[in-house]
């Protein structure tokens, strides 16, 4: 059983929570997936809750599941994205969120493309706040869904070995994931292009490999990033061609391995570039698994952060 | 702390004998009436009157349920500290049921009110019935009345009423806690 209540107020990074809040999470996470597969999808627990979704950033399914994961538990939403709004006028960050807190508002979700925005929101504003993804920092939520649907697939968490393979360079959802992933006891490597892996990764404990089908042999589980382009300001490698032939997976790749793995993405993916579609459709995809999962979890996130009102 | 005990032995074992025995006055053969305790501690009944139940009209198809009520509770955030949930069982459809809903202690009502409808949430029953093993009466915040009841006790605030199980605490018991009054 794990402990009673979160250590934190806020959901900033993996980095600022411990093992029995995952834990927690998870087991609260088991409960709202009975939930979501009722007949009625929704209970009432946060009904005296606003939540405002404010993205910086675009995002199709993180920001569509934080909705319906709040929606299910019965608060009010309200969304926000940069591109439609005042931010484009000139507001700052702080005012922007300011405006939005002075309507009410008891949670923010918040996407920004700057490392720390959830950290330096946190100390000046009185909301509580949940990290949807800053810059090439941390993706906590989405790192907690990959591991919940790990253990989900496999029984536990503990003693797997779990790939990353791609941009890690550009990817929040990486550094999460491997922070995560070892708290919960799990072995990590990373594998992709040399120009792609940051220099000190191995400082964090991972494997570094640069051969896909060597590490795709040592591992349980492949979780396959995108090719973050839009984040690229310089060319990392020489085409999508090549980059795919390297370190594309594929069907030939996956039959010819001794053993079964489980393929992981978190979305959206660049089919034919890091995956072919037979893979990603294959039965060793868990890949809309993870979505399902998604809201579960933060359901869980939402309902745990919620019942520390102070 | 002072403890009586309100029930226990043989007259324990009668008591659960006498709501089954009710239960299948109203209800003759279960067809149509399903069991459902409320987690956490109305499992235990749920389960003791579901066996007992089953002995008496020498069947196994009597269906029965848990169901917890953590994300439909009225004190959330109300309240220190976080309940933790407990897991829903119910793999039968309630839809056009007479479900009896069944729990150890009634005491404000709340509890009930949670469970009616985190029950609704599973569809329309035809008919919700109320089974406890202590009636705390006087004690209601919500209009809410039990359909069968084990024993009646008048109490009040301060005390607590505790029933254990022989499946998780050895012995099947029920007992009054009360603090001991100071002299002034």
């Amino acid at each position: 059983m794990a402990a009673e209540k979160l250590s934190t107020r806020h959901l900033l990074g993996i980095k600022d929570i411990n093992l029995n809040d995952i834990e927690l999470i998870f087991e609260t996470a088991d409960n709202f997936k009975d939930v979501i597969n009722r007949p009625i999808k929704k209970v009432p627990s946060l009904r005296d809750i606003t939540i405002a979704n404010i993205f910086f950033e675009n995002s199709t399914r993180t920001k569509l599941s934080f909705e319906l994961a709040e929606k299910r538990l019965s608060a009010d939403v309200v969304n926000f994205a940069a591109s439609s709004s005042s931010v484009s006028k000139g507001e700052t960050l702080i005012d922007t969120v300011n405006n939005i807190l002075a309507m009410k508002v008891d949670m923010v979700v918040m996407r920004h493309p700057y490392a720390g925005a959830g950290v330096f929101l946190s100390k000046h504003i009185k909301a509580q706040i949940v990290n949807a993804g800053d810059g090439a920092h941390e993706h906590p939520t989405q790192a907690l869904l990959d591991a919940y649907s790990i253990r989900q697939k496999l029984g536990d968490v503990r003693g797997k070995k779990v790939v990353i393979v791609g941009d890690i360079l550009h990817s929040r959802v990486a550094i999460s994931n491997i922070l995560c992933l070892q708290m919960l006891g799990a072995e990590v490597m990373v594998c992709g292009p040399t120009t792609l892996i940051p220099k000190h990764i191995a400082s964090l404990g991972v494997k570094v490999e640069h051969d896909l089908k060597k590490a795709l042999n040592w591992c349980d589980v492949a979780n396959m990033l995108r090719i973050q382009l839009e984040r690229q300001d310089i060319k990392y490698f020489p085409s999508q061609r090549e980059y795919a032939m390297m370190y594309g997976l594929n069907k030939q790749i996956l039959d010819n391995l001794d053993k079964e793995i489980v393929v992981m993405h978190p979305g959206p993916i660049n089919r034919g570039v890091e995956i072919t579609s037979d893979v990603a459709d294959s039965k060793q995809s868990i890949i809309l698994e993870q979505v399902e999962n998604g809201v579960a979890v933060r359901m869980a996130v939402l309902y745990l952060l919620a019942s520390q009102n102070d | 702390m002072q403890k009586r005990t309100l029930l226990n032995g043989q007259k324990f074992q009668i008591t659960i004998k006498r709501l089954c025995h009710q239960l299948i006055e109203n209800h003759t053969d279960f067809t149509n009436t399903v069991l459902i305790g409320i987690q956490p501690r109305g499992t235990y009944f749920a389960d003791r009157v579901h066996q007992e139940l089953s002995e008496i009209l020498k069947t196994k198809s009597i269906k029965k349920g848990n169901l917890d009520i953590t994300f439909f509770r009225d004190d959330f955030r109300r309240k220190d500290g976080l309940v933790t949930a407990s897991s829903n069982t119910i793999d039968f459809i309630i839809e056009g049921k007479q479900v009896i809903l069944i729990d150890d202690v009634l005491w404000t009502g709340r509890t009930i009110r949670a469970a009616m409808d985190a029950l609704l949430a599973y569809g329309r029953p035809e008919k919700v019935e109320l089974m406890v093993l202590i009636d705390r009466r006087f004690s209601r915040h919500l209009p809410i009345e039990p359909n069968y009841i084990g024993q009646q006790v008048d109490c009040v605030d301060s005390q607590k009423v505790k029933v254990s199980w022989k499946e998780n605490e050895g012995e099947d018991k029920v007992i009054l806690l009360s603090e001991p009054s100071t002299p002034k």
